[in-house]
């Protein structure tokens, strides 16, 4: 497996996002919370900067102005030449590339956290790179310290060439996505739940970077296989819903032969794949200008290496 | 009391063009209506902000939904008059006009809320005997699938609707469903309300009486905003035990919003309420965070066409 870089040194510097896409409201109103009052962001060793990712679509209360910002930080994107028609989003992620990268250099920010809403019944969920090895760490103690309900953690594999999302600029990164909720609606058991996750992902940082061991471990996580696409009609218009059997079933099995859509005309639609698959973001509402009705994940145990542990930072 | 058989109606989708379900019944009626026809009945399935619907936003300019006054129908035609301005006069035209003879005799109008609200009949007058029986007869034929009656009828909060252009305007509700989304469960109920609806409207054509009826409903009586801080941001939002609790009684005391420091604030006054609309979307944009109402119940006469 070719993996990112394991840490030698501290990480101290850290950024939370919020707003990456302006209306998933739990960390719209997070990042302007502490940017008001950043001290529960602050440990001994680091300070975390809040960043409201999007400000332009926050403000109107939409995911993106332009283009979504988080399939913006591609390597192609951010070395591109300013034009005045650019949409918005690649100005934007340009600015935030300067702010918290550049990404693939030494300067880049060391860790950064995303914070996303789905309207996908998805509970807490975690979303990152398989080879980011530290991040990987996180994921799995903050997995046995949040249990109700239970995380799970959700990997794609991509090379730094293929990298699109937010935290690719910074050396290792995650998303913490929370679901379900509406579009520009906050709720507070999630709001409380994303505050208490990022304390926990802040205090797990605060650790190692003391010279907390970090053994290796195994765990179960869900990669990404693939998109399934919403049935259209010959106009191009939806043809029918994700199958009331599926809908809300995020993470359970989904079997071949099972029912995935149901026809406005009445009949259905059922899963033709030839193998059990785990579906996730089923019916997002913002996946339907791009079409997909769902992903598919395969469950699979991974084997995570220890992190070397850090010799104690000197007291100040 | 009788009354003239009922001869036109309209269902409209897309009055906000983020609400799904109205917009896929609709559009899904206009390529194949057999299930909205009845047998004497001009049933007119419309889609009421198209340019909306394909941006899957609420509105372009502003709230179609709130310009059906006659203030706003009798403006000149302008490029400057905001877009849903210029629709609703073009709505008005085809389907009333407002306060005519010849206006549609019933339009119902299809929403969604984020709002846990279930299956909501929205009615804006509570003498209306036509309407109280129609709706007492769709929450019968749905039970046990609990549907709820909101009157909006108030001296100040009651709004101009799209609706309101025919002689019996009927609000159609169903959440929770997110914008942007279209959910199966949600779809199905919005259905069986429109199939029970237009059973009763051919039942009293076909010369039915319906005896005198009560029905419970929800009557609007105030609305209320997020608290703010001085710079008109929220800093409280709806407590969790406020949440998904519309149409529950909710007393002086109980939790009502939880500041971004964990603080309760509860309800004041010294009489109980029914919320509606809790944590609505769309309403963040209106200050409105919930609406109080007040438990009632409306009585009809008994109603029969007068042509048999």
């Amino acid at each position: 497996m070719c993996s990112l870089p394991i840490p030698l040194e501290p990480l101290c510097r850290v950024a939370v996002t919020g707003g990456t896409h302006g209306n998933e409201m739990s960390g719209v109103y997070l990042a302007r919370h502490w940017l008001r009052a950043p001290g529960e962001l602050q440990r001994p060793s680091f300070s975390a900067v809040p960043v409201l990712a999007n400000p332009a679509a926050t403000a109107v209360c939409r995911r993106h102005i332009g283009r979504d910002l988080n399939r913006t930080f591609t390597n192609t994107f951010l070395t591109s030449k300013p034009t005045p028609d650019e949409p918005y989003e690649v100005t934007r992620a340009r600015e935030l590339n300067q702010l918290l990268g550049p990404k693939n250099s030494s300067q880049a920010f060391d860790f950064l956290l995303d914070l996303h809403n789905t309207t996908a019944n998805m509970g807490t969920c975690f979303i990152l790179n398989v080879t980011d090895i530290f991040a990987m760490h996180l994921c799995h103690r903050l997995q046995l310290q949040h249990s109700e309900p239970r995380p799970r953690v959700v990997v794609f594999k991509l090379s730094q060439e293929e990298t699109f999302s937010i935290d690719s600029v910074a050396k290792h990164g995650m998303t913490i996505e929370l679901g379900p909720q509406p579009q520009g609606v906050l709720q507070a058991n999630l709001f409380s739940r994303m505050r208490s996750l990022v304390a926990s992902t802040l205090d797990l940082i605060e650790l190692f970077n003391q010279g907390t061991a970090f053994p290796a471990f195994e765990m179960e996580v869900y990669r990404f296989l693939s998109c399934t696409d919403f049935p259209h009609t010959e106009d191009g218009d939806l043809a029918g819903m994700v199958h009331p059997q599926l809908q809300d079933q995020d993470f359970e099995p989904l079997q071949p032969g099972a029912p995935i859509f149901q026809m406005f005309s009445g009949e259905d639609v059922l899963y033709e794949g030839d193998s059990t698959v785990y579906p996730v973001f089923i019916n997002e509402a913002a996946y339907y200008e791009k079409n997909i009705a769902f992903m598919k994940t395969e469950k699979v145990t991974v084997s995570i290496p220890a992190l070397p542990v850090l010799s104690p930072a000197p007291a100040h | 009391m009788t009354g003239k058989p009922i001869k036109k109606i309209a269902i409209f989708g897309g009055t906000h063009g983020n609400e799904l379900t109205g917009v896929f019944l609709v559009k899904h009626w206009l390529q194949d209506g057999a299930e909205i026809q009845r047998t004497g009945l001009e049933v007119k399935p419309f889609i009421t902000n198209p340019r909306a619907v394909k941006k899957c936003m609420r509105y372009i300019d502003c709230d179609l939904n709130r310009v059906f006054d006659l203030e706003n129908l009798g403006k000149k035609i302008s490029e400057d008059l905001p877009y849903e301005v210029r629709r609703a006069q073009e709505i008005n035209h085809l389907f009333g006009p407002k306060d005519s003879k010849g206006s549609y005799d019933i339009i119902f109008d299809l929403h969604n809320t984020t709002s846990n609200m279930g299956c909501t009949l929205i009615l804006e007058d509570s003498k209306n005997d036509f309407l109280i029986q129609m709706f007492h007869y769709i929450k019968t034929s749905l039970a046990p699938l609990p549907c709820y009656i909101y009157l909006i009828e108030h001296p100040s909060l009651k709004y101009a609707t799209t609706r309101s252009i025919a002689k019996y305007p009927v609000g159609i509700e169903v959440g929770p469903q997110p914008q942007g989304v279209l959910r199966a469960d949600i779809l199905d109920q919005m259905r069986k309300m429109i199939k029970h609806a237009l059973d009763f409207i051919h039942h009293f054509n076909e010369g039915k009486e319906f005896p005198p009826c009560t029905t419970e409903a929800y009557k609007i009586m105030e609305k209320v905003d997020f608290p703010r801080n001085e710079n008109g941001e929220i800093s409280a939002i709806i407590h969790p035990n406020l949440q998904d609790q519309d149409w529950k009684p909710l007393h002086p005391g109980d939790p009502v919003f939880v500041t971004l420091d964990g603080k309760t604030i509860p309800l004041g006054g010294d009489c109980t309420v029914y919320p509606v609309f809790v944590n609505e979307a769309a309403y963040y944009e209106k200050k409105e965070a919930f609406a109080k109402t007040t438990k009632l119940t409306l009585s009809a006469k008994s109603i029969r066409s007068s042509f048999h």
